[in-house]
């Protein structure tokens, strides 16, 4: 089971959890604003982007070339983004915060 | 005009020779030629780069083919550049993400499942005009908030809002859509109620009250840009199953791959095959010279089959997890109507394979673009086929 909190662009935290699936699945199953997750979760439509800390950046791990293409064209992209369609909700997660890009 | 009914399940790649040779294809439209961008990278770039591909050009210059002969209203915020496409943008988003309401999907259940229990009733029809013609029309009254009775007069209509059999451009239908849209704003001022024309009439954007034709804007993107397209995506959907039910079958056992079904079918489809931008400056894409003042084309249906993305491009294949298609377009101008689209798709293809043991059939047309040197199967002008339920 993994714990995580998701700061929104208004300030908001929502603290969500759950031991399987994507994190975008977690976060629109919890309403979590800014976390549209268009597409499904393909990696189509990049409305579920997310800064990490430096530190759970590396945990987590760099995203695919897929994936920085898309980050690339997103006026809001900096070095610790990532689309969080492309995570997976584990216990390596547990704990993290993250901040909604949009 | 072909007839056949073996392949209609196939969408050849007819981008495939000139994407790989030189990245850039060339078509002419009414004397205003387009430079058409053919591989994904190079679309999304030039669709990003909304400074120096500019969408707020003259209306309907962007449209290929061009509706500057028919059109004079800018079509919001499609032909709006940021930083005001940004405030449209703000306003109409919520909006057009009601179809995520489970109300709203209700309702839509039963216009789907009223659709395909007539489809079963009739021994044989026509998906195009008596299938997703209706479907989406029903579906659009979900969308305006109107009342169900609306759609009969969009389903008499036709098919296409802009093209009659004997012109893609034919004037005096488009204007009857922009009639039609004049007589319910007009209707909306004298007694306001919560559909879309409403809505809009007394919402603000950018600081400003919205215009009777900015209202005028965004209703004319809303019927015409969600029609061909969602049309085309319900029949070639139907007829790629009627050679496919095994998929079906397939997502009926796992619904969980429902949502990469879908995907794969609209990247694979590609509904529109492109939309153009207009060059602000001298430019060049793939070492190819853009004059300002010229026309590009985004194609999204060659992008769509790129296969420096997409390994297998022609092959369908439900178990792409990863699938950056850009079917709905990219960046700032991704469609306004995706969500709605995509609700309809992704509980039509559910129902569909809870209901449906075979689709045979029984003659095609298919509708085939002509695009300069390029001609492209982009649906079908009619799909007469037998639905036996399970």
């Amino acid at each position: 089971m993994a714990k995580v909190i998701f700061i929104t662009k208004t300030n908001d935290a929502v603290e969500v959890e759950g031991d399987s699936g994507s994190l975008m699945e977690l976060a629109s199953a919890n309403g979590v604003t800014g976390i549209d997750g268009d597409c499904g979760g393909v990696c189509s439509c990049a409305t579920c982007h997310i800064y990490l800390t430096p530190d759970d950046f590396k945990k987590v791990g760099t995203p695919d070339e897929i994936e920085s293409d898309m980050l690339e064209l997103d006026d809001n992209v900096t070095q610790y983004s990532r689309l969080c369609c492309q995570i997976e909700v584990s216990d390596n997660i547990d704990g993290m915060t993250f901040r909604v890009a949009n | 005009m072909t007839s056949k009914i073996i392949g209609v399940s196939d969408f050849p790649d007819a981008f495939l020779t000139k994407r790989t040779a030189s990245g850039m294809g060339q078509m002419d439209d009414q004397n205003d030629p387009v430079n058409m961008i053919l591989g994904l990278k190079d679309v999304r770039k030039a669709a990003h780069n909304c400074a120096v591909f500019q969408s707020g050009a003259k209306p309907g210059r962007i449209v290929i083919p061009s509706e500057v002969a028919i059109r004079e209203t800018r079509q919001i915020p499609f032909e709006v550049d940021p930083p005001e496409h940004g405030g449209f943008r703000e306003l109409l988003n919520p909006w057009f993400k009601r179809p995520l309401d489970e109300g709203y999907q209700a309702r839509l259940q039963a216009i789907i499942d009223e659709t395909i229990d007539n489809a079963f009733k009739a021994e044989s029809l026509d998906v195009v005009s008596q299938f997703a013609l209706p479907l989406q029309s029903k579906a659009l009254t979900l969308l305006l908030n109107t009342s169900m009775d609306k759609a009969q007069t969009w389903i008499d209509w036709g098919t296409h809002v802009f093209r009659s059999e004997d012109s893609d451009l034919d004037s005096d239908k488009a204007n009857i859509l922009y009639d039609y849209i004049d007589e319910q704003i007009e209707n909306a001022i004298a007694i306001p109620g919560d559909d879309l024309y409403s809505v809009l009439l007394n919402s603000e954007a950018n600081g400003k009250k919205l215009s009777k034709e900015e209202v005028k804007g965004v209703m004319i993107l809303t019927f015409a840009g969600g029609r061909d397209t969602v049309i085309n995506a319900i029949t070639n959907s139907i007829a790629y199953f009627s050679e496919n039910i095994s998929d079906l079958k397939r997502i009926d056992d796992e619904p969980e791959i429902l949502n990469r079904a879908v995907e794969e079918l609209i990247r694979y489809f590609s509904p529109l095959t492109q939309m153009g931008r207009v060059a602000t400056q001298d430019t060049s894409v793939c070492e190819h010279a853009i004059k300002a003042d010229t026309r590009v084309s985004l194609c999204w249906a060659s992008a769509n089959r790129d296969e420096k993305v997409f390994k297998d491009p022609n092959n369908v294949d439900f178990d792409r997890k990863v699938n950056p298609h850009i079917s709905f377009g990219f960046s700032h101008h991704n469609c306004l109507g995706a969500t709605h689209a995509r609700q309809i798709l992704r509980q039509l293809v559910l129902s569909l394979a809870n209901k449906v043991a075979q689709i045979e059939t029984i003659k095609a047309d298919e509708n085939i673009e002509k695009l300069g040197e390029f001609s492209r199967k982009v649906g079908f002008n009619s799909l007469h086929v037998s639905f036996k339920s399970k």
